[in-house]
């Protein structure tokens, strides 16, 4: 008997812990963190969005839907019933918005405008061609007035020329200047930084170099455009101010900070052992630098130049200023140049919303957003392949 | 200098690191003075320009003119911007961080997944983040709305607008407060969870009365870098909201804006003549370096600031 | 701490008040723990007396810790952290789905081996639970926690600076603002793991007479790897090896004329 009063009071006194009551036992916070769940799962769902969307835009040109060649055949003014108001407006070329707006009257008009624009117009052998097709995008063509095939982007013309050869070169072009110029200068820093100045020097170079991150691209454009084109000029006597040498240069110093912090950060991650074991052996400092160091943290460095290409190739207003902007298919870096970046930049603000100017404009964007996400995974891959061996061997 | 000679080891002068300090030395502070010459460019020729008429005037049509330059409406165009920006992202990318540390589970494929992309995402081109902000707010958010309240009428809201130049910029910078939130979630000792968990608090109290409070530093870092970030950007907004010229301030969120960094673009392209724009553009330059580089500069001292803080709890 | 021969540790009065009529408080039955494919506790059946002190002990890494981290359901915290087999606490399977573990967290305090108090005043550290239990009046909340600093042995060192951060006191101080804020909130048992592993010895012999004074309100479950600690204040020893229970017993027994040749080794210092 005694025993099992005993269990009793024992059991009172722990008392029931809540059962059946569990997480309903707090409803409130049960919904905040749903709501913690929903508010996190729809950020990271833009995240995803962002290729999606920018993809959307473009999805007539990557589906072959789009056709130049629509707007530009006439049409007399009397056949405006037998169109669909979605031909309608493609042929008008005008935003959905604009179209709404207008009475029948006003777009008969218009189409009279047109036809009469038609009529005046020198006829032109490349009329019907649907220049967003593949080929034109990719391939040279003999167009009216050139003597052989050509890479021509020329969107705002009687024939809209869309190859975008001469933007992905203008692109490389600069980005190749950048990573010319700042690779050996932003690794030769972050090797004596992390390696041979003294940690004073340290503690003032490295904020002072990460400062270089804080300058807006439009400001350094600016820079490029008054100070170092004219800087650049008196150098190399070329002729054109604004080149791709300019935008390149200051395309560079953007982009000295990225690769510089990497290969800073891959260094010092570096174990200290390793340095003191080379000068144990009787290795002089720069020695155990060059021959130790950075073989180990080569794909650290790698890795920066990786990331560096990737912050070169996407950034608009250094080399919207500095380039020159022409679409010229050139080799020389003393050319003027354009971009893919500053030819979204130029272009969008004009092109006729849901066009195919607009489309292909969003499809150079699309294959930008590719190409730096997979450079951003290669490096951001070798970064943690790198620091894990090396934590690893560490340990 | 003779290496030959293989004796004991005087202190002989190493050459080959002498030579190699001052190579890697010399390109450290090339680099340095590169930095120091724009900011000098830009002190030297924007100060004559910038005075308090300058930062609190308005601009006329002609914004080329030097005489009534001013740029009050740029400083009102992009602060507004930052500010919806940060209402929006910093409470969105900090509960994003709290999740991704605090709920979900650290080992499953789907959270690395998610951690790649968020981190990939600060490399994405900033003109991409343009792209997508007139893709997806303006054309799809926006005119679903339009759609939506006013059938078939004007838009209101599918058109560029500060509210959409905000939430791309939202977009942009949400990896940094991401980033630097869950950092410094990371960081607090595992000790102080275990302890407010084993005393019968629960999750969310735990989260909010001990996790929040020890991780503000790193969140007000994180703030400050993506609005130091996002003040400077001028790609983002180009095709979002911004307005080449607004006789007035910005009066409702689908308004346009005239922005600082726009503007700084406007005067060094557009200008007919360049040299009689060069004073009033620097000038410019300077106030936008004052606003980003003042923002950087608030961020390195609160960072350094919950380090010492740190320092002294371990 | 020192030379002391076991023995005489032992037969210290007031350690070894093993009978009486302590009742059975903590039922383990077939408890089994896997961290993924591995087991760490292997078919643990065990039965702990309330108002007792009993300790855990064993060589690093035999599960002793995880087993007492079982019974606040502190594992619960670890992905992939399995759990078979029955613990009853006062006749209640705490691993029962309806069971609010944060009732049970109530009932069933910690302390932990590194001392952590909440970076806040000392104060706050005490009160911080107080709260989250609702209580609100502020006299009430000040007069708990100047019960508990009493109770933990810390009143007089820092009644003047209440309001002074917790991370200025020496680690000893910290460990027991810990027991302090554990035994604000009134718990029914106080698990210890190796409280006084990073402590000094005079902070160490501070804690262990706390824990002696203690065990009249409380029952205490203690994870140590000292062996005179655990002979020295606990009634009751279980002694683990690799996830396994070697051996359950009463302290001097265990101490004095263990069961099993393992635990004798253990004892005596052979191996561990």
């Amino acid at each position: 008997m005694q025993e099992t009063a005993n269990n009793l009071e024992a059991k009172r006194s722990i008392g029931w812990m809540g059962l059946s009551r569990g997480h309903k036992a707090r409803p409130l916070e049960w919904l905040i963190e749903k709501g913690i769940f929903l508010v996190a799962i729809s950020a990271i769902l833009v995240v995803f969005l962002i290729f999606l969307f920018v993809l959307r835009e473009a999805w007539p040109i990557f589906s072959g839907k789009a056709n130049s060649a629509a707007a530009r055949k006439v049409i007399p003014a009397d056949q405006i019933d037998k169109l669909t108001p979605a031909q309608l407006q493609a042929y008008l070329e005008l935003t959905p918005d604009e179209f709404n707006k207008k009475d029948k009257e006003t777009l008969k008009l218009l189409m009279e405008v047109k036809e009469e624009a038609g009529k005046e117009a020198v006829p032109d052998k490349d009329e019907a061609l649907n220049t967003t097709e593949w080929k034109y995008i990719l391939k040279p063509y003999a167009w009216t007035g050139y003597s052989k095939p050509e890479y021509i982007w020329q969107p705002i013309s009687n024939i809209k020329k869309y190859n975008i050869i001469p933007l992905i070169i203008g692109s490389l072009k600069t980005t190749l200047v950048a990573l010319l110029f700042s690779v050996p200068l932003s690794i030769a820093a972050a090797i004596y930084v992390s390696q041979l100045a003294n940690p004073k020097v340290k503690e003032w170079v490295k904020p002072a170099i990460e400062m270089l991150s804080g300058i807006p691209s439009v400001v350094m454009g600016v820079f490029a455009l008054l100070v170092l084109a004219t800087f650049l000029q008196t150098i190399f006597h070329y002729n054109s101010r604004l080149n791709a040498l300019v935008a390149g240069v200051a395309l560079g110093l953007a982009i000295v900070p990225v690769i510089f912090s990497i290969a800073e950060d891959a260094l010092t991650s570096v174990p200290r052992s390793y340095v003191q074991a080379a000068l144990a052996v009787g290795s002089s400092k720069w020695q155990a630098a060059w021959q130790v160091v950075l073989p180990a943290a080569l794909p650290g460095v790698f890795a920066a130049v990786i990331l560096g290409f990737g912050r070169a190739i996407g950034e608009t207003m250094i080399v919207l200023l500095a380039s020159g902007n022409a679409s010229i298919m050139s080799a020389s870096i003393f050319d003027s140049t354009r971009s893919i970046t500053s030819t979204i930049a130029a272009e969008l603000a004009e092109a006729v919303f849901g066009g195919h100017h607009y489309g292909m404009l969003f499809m150079i964007g699309t294959l930008l957003f590719g190409v730096t996400f997979v450079s951003n995974l290669m490096g951001e891959y070798i970064m943690y392949r790198l620091k894990s061996r090396l934590e690893g061997k560490q340990k | 200098m003779s290496h030959s000679n293989q004796q004991f080891k005087r202190k002989t002068f190493d050459f080959s690191s002498w030579f190699f300090t001052v190579l890697t030395g010399a390109a450290t502070y090339l680099i340095v003075s590169i930095l120091a010459v724009i900011l000098l460019n830009v002190l030297i020729s924007g100060l004559p320009r910038f005075s308090w008429r300058f930062l609190t005037g308005g601009t006329e049509r002609d914004m080329f003119s030097v005489a009534n330059a001013g740029v009050w409406p740029m400083i009102v165009g992009t602060s507004i911007r930052v500010f919806v920006m940060t209402l929006m992202v910093v409470p969105v990318g900090v509960i994003t961080a709290i999740y991704l540390t605090e709920y979900a589970s650290s080992i499953s494929f789907l959270t690395r997944v998610i951690r790649g992309a968020v981190n990939n995402l600060a490399g994405v081109p900033s003109i991409v983040f343009g792209l997508f902000g007139l893709g997806f707010f303006i054309s799809y958010v926006g005119k679903g709305l339009d759609h939506v309240f006013y059938a078939g009428g004007e838009s209101h809201w599918g058109k560029p607008a500060v509210i959409w130049a905000a939430l791309t910029l939202a977009v942009m910078t949400l990896p940094v407060v991401i980033v630097a939130t869950e950092e410094s979630l990371r960081s607090i000792q595992p000790g102080l969870r275990e302890a407010s968990l084993a005393l019968g608090a629960t999750k969310l109290q735990t989260i909010f009365k001990i996790v929040v409070p020890q991780a503000m530093p790193g969140i007000l870092t994180g703030a400050i870098l993506a609005i130091g970030r996002a003040a400077g950007e001028v790609a983002p907004i180009l095709f979002t909201g911004v307005a080449y010229y607004m006789a007035d301030l910005p009066h409702s969120l689908n308004d346009l804006f005239m922005d600082l960094g726009f503007h700084t673009f406007i005067l060094a392209s557009q200008s007919p003549n360049i040299e009689q724009t060069k004073p009033i553009l620097y000038s410019t330059v300077l106030t936008l370096l004052l606003l980003t580089f003042g923002l950087n500069f608030i961020a390195v001292l609160v960072r350094g600031r919950m380090r010492a803080a740190r320092r002294s709890v371990h | 701490m020192t030379d002391t021969p076991l023995k005489t540790v032992i037969s210290r009065p007031g350690a070894t008040s093993a009978a009486g009529d302590h009742r059975d408080l903590i039922h383990v039955r077939d408890l089994s723990l896997y961290y993924g494919a591995s087991k760490a506790l292997k078919n643990i059946s065990i039965s702990l007396k309330g108002n007792l002190v009993t300790a855990f002990i064993g060589p690093s890494g035999c599960g002793k810790s995880t087993f007492l981290r079982c019974f606040n359901r502190m594992n619960d915290l670890i992905d992939h952290v399995k759990i078979t087999g029955l613990i009853e606490i006062g006749g209640q399977d705490i691993n029962h789905r309806e069971v609010d573990v944060i009732e049970l967290r109530k009932k069933v305090g910690m302390v932990f081996q590194r001392s952590n108090p909440f970076p806040k005043s000392i104060f706050e550290n005490i009160a911080y639970g107080l709260r989250l239990h609702g209580m609100k009046a502020k006299s009430e909340v000040e007069g708990v926690v100047e019960q508990s600093l009493k109770a933990s042995a810390l009143w007089d060192e820092v009644k003047d600076r209440l309001h002074s951060s917790a991370l200025g006191l020496s680690g000893g101080q910290q460990q027991r603002l810990c027991i302090a804020r554990a035994i604000a909130i009134k718990p029914e048992i106080l698990l210890m793991d190796e409280p006084a592993s990073a402590l000094d010895p005079i902070a160490t012999s501070k804690i262990e007479e706390l824990i002696l004074e203690l065990k009249r309100d409380f029952t205490i479950v203690i994870v140590t790897h000292n062996m005179q600690q655990a002979a020295r204040i606990s009634d009751y020893t279980a002694f683990f090896y690799i996830g396994e229970l070697i051996e359950y017993d009463s302290t001097v027994k265990v101490f004095t004329n263990p069961g099993r040749k393992q635990t004798e080794d253990y004892v005596t210092g052979r191996f561990g």
